[in-house]
């Protein structure tokens, strides 16, 4: 995917630069900025309240910020449509699951194989996208010959969502993901089951930016990770290195920690 | 001994709504009944009714063309307090082509459809943004605006409206015309909806941040569906209007927005054949009770609580449930 982005080396993957958004008084995302190269995993954690989500409304366009620029593969991106940035290939999964509850599970996917994006990428015909659908929950985890692929969203388990969700960002046949805590709400063996279909994505070197609060399955898979606190980024850096950071002990842990 | 009623869906549906395995004619049948019920009944009915019925049928047959409209909106998340307004543009549009340009209503029909469509997916283009209840503000608005711009500034002939338009040739004409198209409109919405692009459409009344994240302008399918939607709303109008070869300011009416509501939820929403269920219902009921005298609404607003109340899913959501499951009665162990 995108070889041809290779010559272009002067301009990151993803060049995120001074973004700000102000909700009233409160500034969500206070002037934010880093870099990401192609294939690299960045993780961004921070306290609740830091601003990781707002930041991630602000990269694929949901939110338009105050001031700042996004660039994605050296073309300005800032304040475009959402649907435009997910067909330049940037996917994005929402920490609330936003699934397609009236709709079977494996039909949810017909959606995102509809789009603009891939058709251009792929073609395919009607019919065809079911079964591709189906090869795509079986990559998260469903059960292929069980009936949960065939089961109306709305009656699927939390896990089961949120691996649709995945499922739903892969279907666009992207070049970035964003994962917006794909991890909450799910028990120790559920993420133990997901991290595998992850690591399978990094090693298929796709681009992912991972909001995480659980730190030691996000420092396990990360290259580099920022920290957000009041809007603010306060650190940056390798997972370990982050961490032993004073202020981020001190806006991520609490003060106690000596 | 204690029974309870046991429900157990028909084998005939693999694991989802639109895949199935047909074994025998007998299961062919299963499935082409239930389609063929509409076709066979409207045409049978058309053949025994007299004059009177046959225009309470056509009036019926233009109700539910803007309940389908009505229920296609709503499929793609779109509530309408206004179908009014698209059977008051295309009313008009044919009246005016035919009043002023002198044009027959071979032109004026299809031409008042597509303009109608276009006409009212650009007045509702600004507030596509808008969902649920502020839409639905919206198109309730819309018409009674145009219908006093119309009392205002006397275009279009004013309070009186045109007279004098020209018919259609005969009353089975366009019965036939009338029952022809809500077929057709019945059975191309309930195929459309099931395709990947009625998916996108459902998958914006389910979620539309979810649609936008998947790369698919939002507004744009949104639009399309509002075309076909104020379209079919535009044609009812157009033949209404040469079936009485008159329009005028009450083709903007209330009426022409809550009765399509009210056979949907009647019916059954998002089934298109529930509304269409519901027109046939209503319409003839409403007629039906003119005899009674000054208490019709009562009756008929009585008739409306019992069935919103007694079958809250729509009758059509009912029959297709009893369908299609089978029905018996076991016995409860301990």
């Amino acid at each position: 995917m995108g070889e041809g982005r290779e010559m272009k080396e002067e301009a990151p993957f993803l060049r995120v630069s001074g973004l700000t958004k102000q909700f009233g008084g409160v500034r969500a995302v206070d002037s934010v900025s880093f870099d990401l190269k192609k294939g690299e995993i960045l993780g961004v954690i921070g306290p609740n309240g830091s601003g990781k989500t707002t930041l991630v409304n602000l990269i694929t366009g949901f939110v338009k910020p105050d001031t700042g620029k996004v660039f994605y593969q050296g073309r300005d991106i800032t304040g475009m449509m959402p649907h435009r940035i997910a067909d330049l290939g940037i996917a994005r999964a929402f920490q609330m699951v936003k699934p397609f509850y009236q709709l079977p599970a494996f039909k949810n996917l017909i959606i995102p194989l509809f789009s603009p994006r891939v058709k251009r990428l792929t073609g395919g015909k009607y019919g065809d996208r079911d079964a591709i659908a189906i090869d795509l929950l079986e990559e998260v985890g469903f059960e292929r010959d069980s009936f949960v692929p065939f089961k109306i969203a709305s009656v699927l388990p939390h896990g089961y969502l949120k691996r649709m969700e995945l499922a739903l960002c892969l279907a666009l046949r992207p070049e970035l993901i964003i994962l917006d805590e794909l991890f909450s709400g799910l028990s120790m063996a559920e993420v133990a089951s997901m991290l595998p279909i992850i690591e399978k994505l990094m090693s298929e070197n796709l681009t992912i930016i991972m909001i995480e609060h659980r730190l030691r399955e996000l420092f396990r898979i990360s290259n580099r990770v920022i920290v957000l606190n009041y809007g603010k980024k306060i650190a940056e850096g390798l997972p370990k290195e982050v961490m032993e950071s004073d202020e981020v002990k001190k806006a991520y842990l609490g003060s106690e920690t000596e | 001994m204690e029974y309870r009623k046991e429900r157990i869906d028909r084998g005939i549906k693999a694991r989802t709504e639109d895949i199935y395995a047909l074994f025998s004619y007998r299961e062919m049948l299963y499935l082409l009944v239930p389609r063929a019920i509409p076709i066979l009944v409207l045409f049978a009915v058309t053949l025994v009714v007299g004059v009177y019925w046959q225009k309470v049928l056509i009036s019926t047959a233009v109700f539910a063309l803007l309940a389908l409209s009505w229920d296609l909106l709503t499929a793609a998340g779109m509530v309408s307090l206004g179908q009014a307004l698209f059977f008051g543009v295309g009313a008009y549009l044919t009246g005016i082509l035919n009043h002023y340009f002198k044009l027959s209503p071979l032109f004026t029909i299809p031409i008042a459809t597509l303009g109608g469509g276009v006409v009212c997916t650009l007045l509702l283009l600004p507030v596509l943004r808008l969902r649920g209840i502020y839409f639905a503000m919206v198109t309730l608005a819309l018409p009674l605006m145009l219908v006093r711009i119309i009392e205002a500034t006397k275009i279009f002939g004013g309070t009186e409206g045109l007279s004098g338009l020209s018919g259609l040739p005969s009353t089975r004409f366009e019965l036939y015309l009338s029952i022809i198209a809500v077929l057709a409109v019945l059975f191309f919405f309930r195929r459309l909806i099931n395709t990947d692009y009625g998916l996108v459409l459902r998958g914006i009344r389910d979620n539309d941040r979810s649609v936008m994240r998947s790369g698919i302008n939002i507004y744009w399918y949104k639009a399309q569906a509002l075309f076909m939607a104020s379209a079919v709303g535009a044609f009812a109008g157009a033949l209404m209007t040469h079936v009485y070869m008159f329009v005028g300011m009450p083709v903007f009416e209330m009426d022409y927005s809550i009765l399509p509501i009210a056979s949907a939820v009647v019916g059954g929403m998002g089934t298109f054949a529930g509304p269409m269920l519901g027109a046939f219902i209503l319409v003839p009921l409403s007629e039906a009770l003119r005899g009674v005298g000054g208490l019709r609404i009562v009756i008929y607003g009585l008739f409306l609580v019992i069935f919103t109340v007694a079958l809250p899913e729509g009758i059509f959501h009912y029959f297709q449930r009893k369908y299609h499951q089978f029905e018996r009665w076991v016995k409860v162990e301990k």
